[in-house]
């Protein structure tokens, strides 16, 4: 089971009216490299993962949503207060049909997320590698969507967001170094 | 020097004078302080709580903040 906490884990504050930068944050939100890809990945994965490294998956699934989270409120902040023309505009014409004012998981393209963005091979090393690679891809979207805005504001938490990739790709290698060292200790034994 | 500039690499591709467009030059891109780092080191320096939570890393070896437009000016 889950604590919430009622806030979020990062301020989100926006300084621009610019309905764009909803259309570019939901690659994160519904995309295959986005938070919500990364939280089922991990906390599926951790039922097949070695003892030593089930709290890591556990501990970085969890973030994930919190991360998920400030990416809504983002999205939220930047078009709550748009008309439909104003989103028409920003290229959110066909979400407005389809979802109204409403938030939805799809990436910045509107193809609604899905299952096969992830994956669960019950192989610990595969899994490890490919959640390495999750986050420099998550990093990296971060990077284009930083380069995207001129809000500074919005940077400000993006740039937030990035480094805890960083971070959990550095976890995730460490894990893979413990697997390791598990198989050498064996063959001792 | 700034400390981004140590997490980034570069290279300049092929720009032919048939090529339209300016050549932009130099293409820079990020390669983090984890990437170094392998099994984190016990005792390394911390940030305080307060500045580690607004910076997103306990650990200036972590650190690594990302500028708008990086890949252009590395």
């Amino acid at each position: 089971m889950w604590v919430y906490e009622k806030k979020l884990q990062y301020p989100v504050k926006v300084s621009t009216c610019n309905p764009q930068l909803a259309k570019f944050l939901v690659e994160q939100y519904g995309g295959a490299d986005g938070e919500l890809a990364a939280a089922l990945r991990y906390l599926n994965q951790r039922y097949t993962i070695p003892d030593k490294v089930v709290g890591l998956l556990n501990d970085i699934g969890t973030e994930e949503f919190a991360h998920l989270e400030m990416i809504a409120a983002m999205v939220y902040k930047l078009t709550k207060d748009a008309t439909p023309e104003q989103l028409k505009q920003a290229g959110l014409g066909d979400h407005y049909v389809n979802h109204g004012e409403a938030l939805f998981y799809s990436n910045a393209a509107e193809v609604p997320f899905t299952a096969t963005y992830i994956q669960a091979k019950g192989d610990p090393i595969a899994d490890l590698y490919e959640d390495i690679a999750a986050e420099e891809k998550a990093r990296a979207t971060y990077q284009w969507i930083i380069d995207m805005s001129d809000d500074v504001d919005l940077n400000d938490s993006l740039r937030f967001l990035r480094e805890r990739e960083i971070v959990h790709s550095q976890r995730f290698r460490e894990a893979v170094e413990i697997l390791k060292e598990e198989r050498d200790r064996k063959k001792v034994f | 020097m700034a400390k981004n500039q140590v997490y980034t690499k570069s290279y300049h591709p092929y720009h032919s004078p048939d090529d339209p467009c300016p050549d932009p030059g130099e293409k820079h891109y990020s390669t983090p302080p984890h990437l170094y780092m392998g099994f984190q080191p016990e005792k390394l320096p911390q940030y305080t709580p307060k500045e580690a939570l607004q910076k997103g890393t306990l650990w200036p070896a972590l650190y690594d903040p990302y500028e708008k437009n990086q890949k252009l000016k590395g």
